[in-house]
């Protein structure tokens, strides 16, 4: 699986790719992560690519992407055309304007909901992960759960596993 | 340091680095390796993209009573470890193009000094500042010939992050066991990538250290080849009369400039302690099918797009024969001219435009057409790309294609130089 993370530098995009590549190898399969690097990652356009396989990875850049999951507006246009026929598409509908007829969209206002329920917009790429483990199944959400306690700043494990169950819901109530 | 503080050093090490398995950058991987190997000095300057490698061992060198020291610029990094390596400290330093090319001076004196030590070049896209933060594979020959006059070097390029650990840590064996400085030629790709790698057991990979010198020091003669043609030299500190320097030197390391004896003696076996044992030091991985009539060899990043390529061949019933060179200096000879025998074409994908392809031309020695599919800009081949040009070449027997003449016409072909 083909994965895209993209948005504003700032949003939590490289750890998001990171925790994703991350629990992947936790559950035995291959991964690769790739970044944005420089000044762009740190508050311009940022990307992070995650590779999940169970095989061994030969292709290493992207060009065509299974799931596209886009935080912000320009990333989403920048990238949507490399989405595979049929691909997966999540944004965070208060930020991002899908195409129309865009198949197989999930918009859910991730950021929003982070700050309703936790005061922290920061947290909107944790709440995104948990919804993407349910509705892509890149990974298992044991590994997710782990990866996130033991890759997020220190007193902050609680907050952020919180944010992710709350992803796990509603993709739950999604699917 | 010696075997005795080996497993100490280890524990250290494993206690700074965590869980043994990792989802890490290969620039990270340079350093763990480094570490493992019982690296305990670091001098670089930060340069994209090999910063990782220094930030790593500024975090975790100070952990385990190391030294990691910022100096002025590349010339004074490689200068640094080169005096640290003297005091028997295990030293390293990374970078990238630019300040390898800065390098090159001192690159020379350590072959001339024969100082064990390793420089990691990770390699990005040239000449002079290009794109730094775009990969490439364009140093190959630097590496090999930058700095001037007479000598080997030693070379290995990894292909994934597990083996940026890994062969960082051999780079470190065969600095010590051949007192020569090692280079690990990787690039920007596998620098920046994350993937899996797991921390070995102490058990699981050598650690070697440089021959001590004899224990009666009326005895000592500093830079007397032992049988493998290799200097049993003391390390400073340790109470023996030794002279270093960059000049021709006899067996009593004092200067002999005007000597053609003695400048051939020490220039011959400097190169000889590596070139004769060329066959330890090479290491290929060969994947041989059945009626193959093409054969792909590739090397560090490239390897895996080419890798893939093979599979897609075999899938569309078109047998592909594959060589990564894990080794690139000294070059695997034989090897190469034994993987070619009984091909009508070699392929040889890289990040550059054609530079591993002549030592292999070289190997082959005319027993088939050998070409380049050069890539660069900071872009990475792909497997359809790779695949598409072993099925663009011309099909038939190597005398259909001419042999020698038809080399010439397979470098077109494959867009090479």
């Amino acid at each position: 699986m083909r994965l895209r993370f993209c948005g504003f530098g700032g949003q939590g995009i490289v750890l998001a790719g990171y925790i994703t590549g991350n629990a992947a190898v936790t559950d035995g399969k291959n991964a690769i992560q790739n970044q944005s690097y420089g000044s762009e990652s740190r508050g311009g356009q940022c990307k992070s690519d995650v590779i999940v396989q169970e095989g061994d990875i030969y292709e290493l850049e992207l060009d065509e992407i299974d799931v596209l999951v886009a935080m912000s507006q320009t990333a989403h246009d920048m990238y949507i055309d490399q989405l595979e026929p049929n691909g997966m598409v999540i944004i965070d509908s208060d930020l991002v304007e899908p195409r129309e007829e865009q198949s197989n969209l999930h918009a859910v206002p991730f950021t929003d909901i982070a700050y309703q329920a936790f005061n922290r917009k920061i947290m909107g790429n944790m709440v995104m992960l948990g919804y993407l483990v349910v509705v892509s199944e890149v990974v298992s959400e044991a590994s997710m759960r782990s990866t996130i306690a033991s890759n997020v700043p220190k007193g902050t494990e609680e907050m952020n596993t919180k944010a992710y169950e709350k992803g796990l819901e509603l993709g739950r109530e999604r699917k | 340091m010696g075997e005795h503080l080996d497993k100490e050093h280890y524990d250290l090490v494993c206690k700074a680095l965590g869980p043994k398995m990792q989802f890490v950058q290969g620039d990270v991987a340079y350093a763990y390796g480094a570490l493992l190997a019982g690296c305990t000095y670091f001098a670089g300057y930060p340069i994209t993209p090999a910063t990782e490698t220094a930030e790593a061992l500024a975090r975790y060198l100070p952990q385990i009573g190391g030294t990691c020291i910022q100096m002025e610029d590349e010339i004074a990094s490689l200068s640094a470890i080169i005096g640290a390596s003297w005091t028997g400290t295990k030293a390293m330093t990374a970078t990238s193009g630019p300040g390898f090319s800065l390098m090159m001076e001192n690159l020379g004196y350590a072959v001339m000094s024969e100082t064990p030590c390793v420089i990691v070049d990770v390699q990005r896209s040239g000449p002079s500042t290009g794109q730094p933060t775009e990969s490439s594979q364009g140093d190959i020959m630097q590496a090999r010939w930058g700095t001037h006059g007479d000598h080997e070097i030693i070379a290995l390029a990894p292909s994934n992050v597990q083996e940026c650990m890994d062969l960082t840590i051999d780079c470190f064996n065969l600095a010590e066991r051949y007192r020569n400085p090692v280079i690990l030629l990787t690039d920007g790709d596998v620098g920046h990538m994350r993937e899996r790698l797991v921390i070995p057991d102490r058990e699981d990979y050598e650690v070697e250290f440089r021959v001590p010198p004899p224990e009666d020091k009326e005895a000592y003669v500093p830079f007397e080849g032992d049988e493998n043609k290799i200097p049993r030299v003391a390390n400073f500190g340790l109470g023996y009369h030794t002279y270093v320097t960059g000049l021709t030197h006899d067996v009593t390391g004092l200067p002999a400039t005007d000597d053609a004896d003695k400048h051939t003696q020490l220039v011959t076996r400097l190169v000889e302690k590596i070139t004769d044992k060329r066959e330890e030091i090479v290491r290929v991985e060969v994947e041989k099918q059945e009626g193959a009539r093409i054969g792909i060899i590739s090397y560090g990043i490239t390897a895996r797009p080419a890798m893939g390529a093979v599979r897609i061949l075999r899938e569309r019933g078109v047998p592909v024969n594959f060589m990564r060179l894990i080794s690139i200096w000294p070059f695997a000879n034989r090897q190469v001219a034994e993987f070619a025998a009984g091909l009508d074409h070699i392929l040889v994908p890289e990040m550059n435009l054609g530079q591993v392809v002549h030592p292999v031309r070289e190997a082959v020695e005319g027993q088939c057409p050998v070409s380049c599919l050069p890539k660069i800009g900071g872009v990475m081949h792909n497997p359809q790309e790779v695949s598409e040009a072993v099925e663009k070449i011309p099909k038939g027997t190597k005398g259909a294609t001419g042999g020698k003449k038809g080399g010439k016409k397979g470098m077109k072909k494959g867009g090479g130089r």
